[in-house]
């Protein structure tokens, strides 16, 4: 409190289990920033979260312009949540474009902040708005705080040394320091950030450090807000936290698997949204053995870990949709090849470039099926972003204890969001085992082991072994060019039985709620914690409701089968037109319902309750008739 | 380990033989090139489990069965990029490419400019063809203006490339031209690609005997030859013709051919290859010759050294290590950690 030279007001402080915030405004404005550190002060603090970072595909759209709106919002709570939110309780809008695109989704009630210095004629005429918003009826139903913070912030910079337009950069922080105040949260992980990040120039530091300061200070004394809230820490199982997205997981769970099998790992990227995280996080890690490689183009990528997993290395490859289906002549060839070669599909809107910076599952089938010939490999799904790092581990897993192509398929929402994840302890990983062939008495390249049905890692370097890898069909055992139509099938055959006798090693699928019940609801991905919630929330109203998370797509867990069979309704919840679903009806001949949704974004707890809710009415379950269960509301 | 290897007798030609039925049509210029393959690799003083040879799609593509060592017979187009990682992956490693006219230059060009301009050491052989062989005879990118073929029966409206100056304008820190019919010269050139450290370019001429017979007659046939050829060799003045008595010389920017003794023209006149210039002007300048206004150069382009792309990745491993530790959990923790208690 040294540092706040004002006299503390006294100010109601009301007690809420959980809200939602969303920063937004100009592209230009640094809201990804605003946002990720009041996430980080949040995790530290203890609150359970999850977030959604929104950005638009351009770097800089037009300022003020529609297209340009970036949004950052951060779902925090006292308890165990899994989603970003649904709706908005406090929305940040720093000028009349992030206004218009973000207020349909601030609850009613809900605390909107703007900065009514960025109201001007000109912002307003970019936004659409013929008059001013704020100056409208329409705003009585939220509480509105129409703040000056381009003022407010100029104010609390006086005497920076820094140009006019710096100073205004710095008003990101003082709505930063706005909101730490409003829910009693500390600066200190935001100012010490800011000495790191500056740390080389003291002006800037001192400025972004005197915003936050202010708009603290602000909160604290201005008699325009009331009050401020307190959200209890979650009781999260004990252990080391912190914070981490998706992609991060993601590059840091490679890095484990590869180390776990005593292997360098090779990462060949061709630079696409939202997987480029991937490869900055890896480039960023040579001294744990990582060697990255920016290749040509995404069949390149391909091919570069295609070739180092030939030669003993973890080849691993990471892209979106687009590149996935650029891809997919390497991936067919390390099918043919048996080699474990890892794919990671961060998957966006599409088709085509679609809509890059958004989130969709779409590329389900193309993960299974988008290959020429019978071309089966592994797909599995991370669920959240902390079970990126443990799916990544089981990619390797299954790539080299099974000798086979796997496509690891997360999501942008998956890739962007953060949550506090617990710090596995790397000791206690189980490590991944490895067996090069050395006999060359004995070495035959697709002699395969009885019950993997996988053929022999023999690696360049091992004397005695030299051996021809190809795409042209095999003869069983000694891996020689062969076209005999039986033996074709033969191998089409053994190469199906292995991918599907990978069921064995993977766990079996665990029913949320009880095991047999009216409805099942069924998703994968990146849509486990709006569906968990979901189900959650209905089983609490008494409803005969359980959930099942896929994580593993093909093969599926052996009991995917019994599971089904023990529910009357089955729905499938997926961010796609019902790739899962048809999957599903054409594998268990099981009449599958789906909820979808394909707007580039995840699906909100509500929808989910919706669409369950008309699904079950449709199919005249009488009980879902009644009117005390009519409603999701 | 090291006593093993010294205990192992000197390999031999048998040594890189397969156990593969050779499948080329009788005559394919490539057994003229897999026997100088199997002749060069024994002299090289490397274990045979060290090499691999990767290769693409196409008639040539097929050399990987036949060469018993690994190898790898993969896709379309894109040998340098799965041979890149093979390198990378392990930098010990003696990688070979082995590519057509098609493979390297229509369907592969992006991967093969950009293994060449990473200086990635790979040894890589273009059979250049002039046409498409194992899809039973289109053009290709190396067939001449107004060639008839199956898929061009009023004749080729595409102008060739020439690979050597593709190389070149690629950054190969090696570049050189073969042909299959002089196996002499062919093993010299093997020969001194497989001792060059960094991205090897060497174009084959080789003749199709189904489908393009002949193609390379002008600088084969032994009438015409040596007006047709001038072989590189360093140090020494450009002078070619049945009675070595034609020589290079420069007009300003402009080659001309001239003859030694006419007009007062001597050796003094004619331009002295020189390799190893930095400058890659004089060796795109020489990939322009061809009949019938100057003979078709055969030798070593250009061969330069700069760090390749594998030792670049190594020292920023090894220096990376010395700076940070390589414990897992620093990363995994990162700098911000908070603990719940039980």
């Amino acid at each position: 409190m040294a540092e706040n030279p004002v006299l503390p007001v006294y100010k109601e402080i009301e007690e809420q289990s959980e809200a939602t915030i969303r920063f937004c405004g100009d592209s230009g404005d640094g809201m990804q920033l605003t946002g990720s550190q009041f996430t980080q002060t949040t995790a530290i603090f203890g609150n359970d979260l999850a977030t959604l970072p929104d950005y638009p595909a351009e770097i800089r759209a037009p300022a003020g312009s529609l297209a340009g709106v970036s949004g950052y919002q951060v779902h925090f709570s006292s308890h165990d949540i899994r989603t970003p939110g649904d709706a908005p309780d406090v929305l940040v809008a720093m000028n009349p474009a992030a206004l218009k695109t973000n207020l349909g989704d601030l609850k009613e009630g809900g605390i909107l902040i703007v900065n009514s210095d960025a109201f001007t004629a000109n912002n307003l005429k970019k936004a659409g708005y013929a008059t001013n918003p704020l100056e409208e009826g329409g705003m009585a139903k939220y509480r509105l705080h129409a703040f000056p913070i381009t003022t407010l912030n100029t104010k609390a910079l006086e005497g920076s040394p820094l140009t006019k337009k710096d100073v205004e950069r710095c008003k990101n922080f003082f709505a930063l320091g706005l909101m730490l105040w409003m829910y009693g949260r500390p600066m200190d992980v935001s100012l010490e950030w800011i000495n790191k990040k500056f740390g080389a120039k003291p002006d800037l530091a001192e400025a972004n450090k005197m915003a936050l300061r202010g708009g603290y200070n602000f909160g604290e004394t201005t008699d325009l807000v009331k009050k401020h809230y307190y959200i209890a820490k979650a009781k999260l199982p004990a252990g080391i936290y912190r914070n981490v997205t998706g992609n991060e997981a993601t590059a840091f769970g490679f890095i484990a698997a590869a180390q776990l099998a005593d292997k360098e790992l090779v990462y060949a990227s061709y630079p696409i949204t939202p997987a480029s995280d991937v490869l900055h996080e890896l480039s960023r890690h040579r001294h744990l053995n990582v060697k990255t490689c920016q290749a040509e183009d995404e069949i390149a990528a391909a091919g570069m870990a295609l070739g180092a997993a030939f030669t003993g290395a973890v080849g691993l490859t990471g892209t979106s949709g687009p590149g996935l289906a650029l891809k997919s002549e390497t991936v067919s060839l390390a099918i043919m090849m048996e080699l474990p070669l890892v794919i990671i599909n961060v998957q966006r809107g599409g088709p085509s470039t679609g809509l890059p910076t958004k989130t969709e599952q779409s590329d389900l089938l193309q993960a299974m099926y988008g290959r020429h010939g019978e071309s089966p490999l592994a797909v599995i799904a991370p669920a959240t972003p902390g079970d990126c790092f443990s799916m990544a581990i089981e990619a390797v897993r299954i790539a080299i204890q099974y000798m086979t192509p796997v496509i690891f398929l997360s999501d942008g929402y998956l890739g962007n969001s953060s949550e506090p994840w617990k710090v596995p302890d790397f000791d206690k990983i189980p490590k991944i085992h490895v067996e090069h062939y050395k006999d060359a008495a004995s070495f035959l390249p697709f002699l395969r082991d009885p019950k993997t049905l996988s053929r022999p890692w023999a690696i360049p370097g091992t004397p005695g072994l030299e051996h021809r890898l190809g795409g042209i069909e095999k003869q069983e055992n000694t891996g020689n060019v062969n076209y005999e139509p039986l033996n074709h099938e033969k191998m089409v055959l053994v190469r199906q039985a292995k991918i599907d006798g990978i069921a064995q090693s993977i766990p079996l699928l665990e029913v949320f709620g009880k095991e047999a019940g009216d409805i099942l609801v069924i998703g994968w991905g990146g849509t486990y914690g709006a569906i968990t919630s979901a189900v959650e929330m209905l089983q609490k109203r008494g409803i005969a409701i359980s959930c099942i998370h896929l994580r593993y797509l093909n093969p599926f867990p052996s009991n995917l089968k019994k599971i089904l069979d023990n529910f009357d309704t089955h729905i499938v919840a997926e961010l796609n037109l019902g790739q899962l679903a048809s999957i599903l009806r054409g594998r268990f001949g099981v009449d599958i319902q789906s909820i979808t949704k394909v707007q580039g974004k995840p699906f909100k707890t509500d929808e989910l309750i919706e669409g369950i809710f008309k699904i079950a009415r449709s199919r005249g379950e009488p009980k879902w008739q009644e009117n005390s269960l009519a409603s999701p509301h | 380990m090291a006593g093993e290897l010294a205990s192992i007798p000197a390999l031999t030609r048998k040594d890189f033989v397969s156990n593969q039925d050779v499948r080329w049509c009788p005559g394919c210029g490539d057994y003229a090139i897999l026997a100088q393959i199997q002749k060069v690799l024994p002299e090289l003083g490397i274990p045979r489990e060290k090499f691999v040879f990767v290769s693409g799609i196409g008639c040539s593509s097929r050399l990987p069965y036949y060469v018993n060592t690994y190898g790898l017979h993969t896709i379309h187009g894109r040998a340098p990029a799965i041979a890149t990682g093979v390198k990378v992956a392990n930098p010990d490693l003696a990688v070979w490419v082995i590519t057509g006219d098609g493979d390297a230059l229509s369907i592969g060009g992006n991967h093969l400019i950009h293994a060449l301009r990473r200086n990635v050491d790979l040894k890589i052989l273009l059979f250049n063809n002039r046409i498409y062989g194992l899809t039973k005879g289109q053009y290709s990118p190396t067939s001449e203006i107004g060639k008839k073929t199956k898929s061009t029966p009023h004749g080729s409206i595409d102008y060739p490339m020439h690979p050597i100056s593709i190389a070149l304008g690629a950054e190969a820190t090696f570049t050189a031209r073969t042909i299959d019919s002089d196996t002499g010269h062919l093993g010299k050139i093997l020969t001194e690609a497989a001792h060059h450290k960094g991205s090897t370019f060497v174009e084959i001429y080789q003749n199709c005997v189904i489908f393009n017979d002949n193609a390379f007659q002008e600088v084969t046939d032994r009438d015409t030859r040596a007006d047709n050829t001038i072989t590189l060799e360093h140090g020494r003045p450009l002078i070619f013709g049945k009675d070595r008595n034609k020589g290079i010389r420069l007009k300003g920017m402009t080659p001309e051919v001239v003859t030694l003794g006419e007009n007062g023209v001597t050796e003094q006149d004619l331009i002295v290859h020189d390799e190893t210039l930095a400058d890659s002007t004089y060796a795109f300048l020489l990939s322009r010759f061809e009949p019938p206004h100057f003979p078709v150069p055969l030798g070593v382009f250009r061969s330069i050294q700069r760090p390749t792309y594998e030792d670049m990745l190594t020292a920023q491993i090894k220096k990376a290590k010395e700076k940070k530790s390589s414990e897992l959990k620093n990363l995994l923790y990162g700098s911000e950690t908070w603990t719940v208690a039980e």
